[in-house]
């Protein structure tokens, strides 16, 4: 069986499904939160899953850092991150890990997992990668960095800098492009022309993969390997994951001014999760019984964590006062 | 205590900081092998090593991006601009990142970074060598910004950004390097953050300034006292940001007359915070208005002699305006 040989247990592909599965339930939950009036935005990851939770499964939980970009839910649920702390985020909540309120949804940080804190303007946390790996090195510390963006992200001159700096040190960093098409309503050939962004890496000095972002062994694999190479000692890869942002760039985005029903309709088709269900099923480790479980048990999951965190209260207003430097008690 | 130069503290404080904590590394265009264009990393490349006294691509976002990464591992980066000209393409790093790495994570992650800054005219540098940008980032919550004027204070509040959790901008003026020199403690000492300081004590009229501006208002005031008896108080703000309001107050009530001087434009510049200040709590206090002497607001600054000469602060420009101040 392909992941067995890939060196993944069973139990190990079972719960990458899982995660893809839980993002997919979260944000379709969001959307409803938002429509509804409960929350205030959300920006979607559907369609992107697959490939988020198969890179995630790549890496060392312990010890390697995270900057992920704004739709990795998937990702930052396969390292460690909960259902809670997200639905804390999208309720913009006190208790929320990744800014206590502050941060719009998607803005990851949590510094126990070493999910690095991120912000809105796209691309800084590339060079912030390279900067993380060069520390690590300069430490003697075995670990690897991952950074994720979309394809639009890949034209900022952050890019090309972090990139450029990670291959001229060999740095153990892994930039990984969600190419999901579109940056909010740009495709990608007003974005790029006709190169692909995997063959950027060639101006760096280090490998670029593409993969299919929907195959989620494919992408673990890649994945895999471009962290075995980093740890080695042999540097950066760039892997350029192929897939396709299906619902609108946010819930403030009306898609179908810049593309068709047919299209979106046609690439959700394409679905790793269902692909992973699938082979799943032909290797004998699934069953729709199984599955419908897991759907009951993780709708129940997201119906107490959004109770919870429905719940959960905001930050007092004057705490909009802390934090701005470090506090004297905490010096 | 030894005499040294303006630049030799900054090497120091830096050389200093690098003995005492692995944590901290240097790096930024040139400063490895060649010590930095301006001299100011000299001899710690030999010390150090390439790891922790890196030459960069040539690329200032990545340069502050890098350290903005290193800073939020747990390392302490001290990422030179070669000229403070050159740090707009970083100021998204700065401004969007490093100044509020602590907010947006609730204190999750902290971000103790010192981007150096050289910046000023000292002749001949033009439109792009000799710019005072200090006030792009003077309203950003988050950072720290010093401008020190003496090697004592360059020293000590270099050893203090360094030493800070949070980040700073360490504006060292070019023309200091090699023009001011001044005692120094042989042993460690820091200059705190936010702390302005009182380089000369006067009863008539109140000069608030940072910088190079200091020496030429030092000067000015020991003509105008030995010429005319005119006595001024002279307060060098030393931080930017966060402004030392209590010290600011202090000198101001002292006199009632109050000219603020610096290199950086007039519009938009710290000055007019300085004179908001002033103008909320001490308005009744004041027997002048609040002036301020800063260069015309054009582009710092015509290469020409002619042009420089017209467009830059001397010690008579500040000599004529203080006097002003004086008798009104």
């Amino acid at each position: 069986m392909k992941h067995s040989r890939l060196g993944l247990t069973d139990r190990q592909v079972i719960d990458m499904y899982r995660m893809m599965l839980a993002a997919r339930k979260f944000d379709d939950r969001c959307l409803v939160l938002q429509r509804s009036g409960k929350i205030a935005f959300h920006v979607s990851g559907v369609g992107q899953e697959t490939g988020q939770a198969a890179a995630a499964f790549a890496f060392d939980g312990n010890r390697d850092f995270f900057l992920p970009y704004y739709r990795d839910y998937a990702f930052v649920l396969s390292v460690g991150m909960t259902v809670r702390d997200l639905m804390l985020s999208v309720f913009a909540k006190a208790e929320d890990p990744s800014s206590g309120g502050r941060q719009m949804p998607g803005h990851f940080g949590h510094r126990k997992l070493r999910i690095v804190s991120g912000s809105s303007p796209v691309a800084t946390q590339i060079p912030q990668a390279a900067g993380i790996a060069y520390a690590g090195k300069l430490r003697n510390e075995q670990f690897c960095t991952y950074v994720s963006f979309g394809e639009g992200s890949s034209n900022q001159g952050d890019f090309h800098e972090g990139c450029n700096f990670a291959g001229v040190h060999k740095l153990p960093v892994i930039f990984f492009c969600e190419n999901n098409q579109y940056a909010i309503s740009t495709p990608y050939s007003k974005q790029i022309g006709e190169a692909r962004i995997a063959d950027r890496a060639i101006g760096y000095g280090f490998p670029g993969i593409r993969v299919d972002g929907n195959d989620a062994l494919e992408v673990y694999r890649v994945v895999k390997e471009a962290r075995e190479r980093a740890m080695r000692g042999e540097g950066p890869t760039l892997i350029e994951a192929m897939m396709y942002r299906i619902p609108p760039h946010s819930t403030a985005d009306d898609d179908m001014l810049y593309r068709t029903k047919e299209e979106v309709q046609e690439n959700m088709q394409k679905d790793g999760i269902a692909r992973l269900k699938q082979y799943l099923i032909d290797c004998g480790l699934w069953d729709e019984q199984q599955d419908q479980e897991l759907v009951l048990e993780i709708t129940r999951m997201i119906n107490e964590e959004t109770a919870y965190a429905e719940k959960a209260p905001y930050p007092a207003p004057e705490d909009t006062l802390k934090h701005v430097y470090e506090e004297e008690s905490e010096a | 205590m030894a005499v040294i130069k303006y630049i030799e503290a900054i090497v120091s404080a830096m050389r200093e900081e690098m003995r005492r904590d692995d944590n901290v590394f240097v790096l930024g265009e040139d400063v490895g092998v060649r010590g930095g264009v301006l001299n100011t990393t000299k001899g710690l490349y030999q010390e150090f090593g390439e790891m922790r006294v890196m030459d960069t691509p040539l690329a200032e976002s990545g340069i502050v991006g890098v350290a903005v990464g290193a800073a939020m591992y747990g390392l302490r980066p001290i990422a030179e601009m070669q000229f403070a000209d050159f740090v707009f393409p970083a100021t998204n790093q700065i401004i969007s990142e490093a100044a509020r790495v602590r907010y947006r994570s609730n204190n999750d992650w902290q971000c103790p970074l010192v981007v150096r800054l050289p910046y000023g005219a000292t002749g001949g540098g033009a439109l792009y060598h000799s710019q005072c940008p200090e006030s792009v980032f003077v309203g950003t919550p988050g950072l720290k910004i010093v401008a020190p004027s003496t090697p004592y204070d360059a020293k000590g509040l270099l050893k203090a950004a360094i030493r800070d959790n949070d980040p700073v901008l360490y504006f060292e003026h070019k023309k200091c390097y090699l023009s001011q020199t001044g005692e120094v403690p042989d042993g460690d000492y820091i200059v705190p953050i936010g702390k302005a300081d009182v380089k000369r004590e006067g009863t008539d009229i109140t000069v608030i300034t940072y910088g190079l501006t200091v020496h030429y208002a030092l000067q000015a005031a020991e003509e105008l006292h030995k010429e005319e008896g005119i006595s001024a108080h002279i307060l060098d703000l030393r931080t930017l940001q966060p402004l030392d309001k209590g010290a600011i107050l202090e000198s101001a009530a002292r006199t009632g007359k109050i000219l603020i001087v610096h290199e950086d434009n007039k519009t938009g510049g710290v000055g007019g915070e300085v004179a908001a200040i002033i103008a909320e709590e001490l308005l009744f206090e004041l027997d002048a208005p609040i002036m301020r002497l800063c260069p015309p607001d054009v582009p710092a600054v015509g290469m020409n002699p002619p042009m420089e000469k017209f467009f830059l602060l001397n010690k008579d420009k500040i000599k004529d305006e203080m006097r002003k101040l004086a008798l009104y």
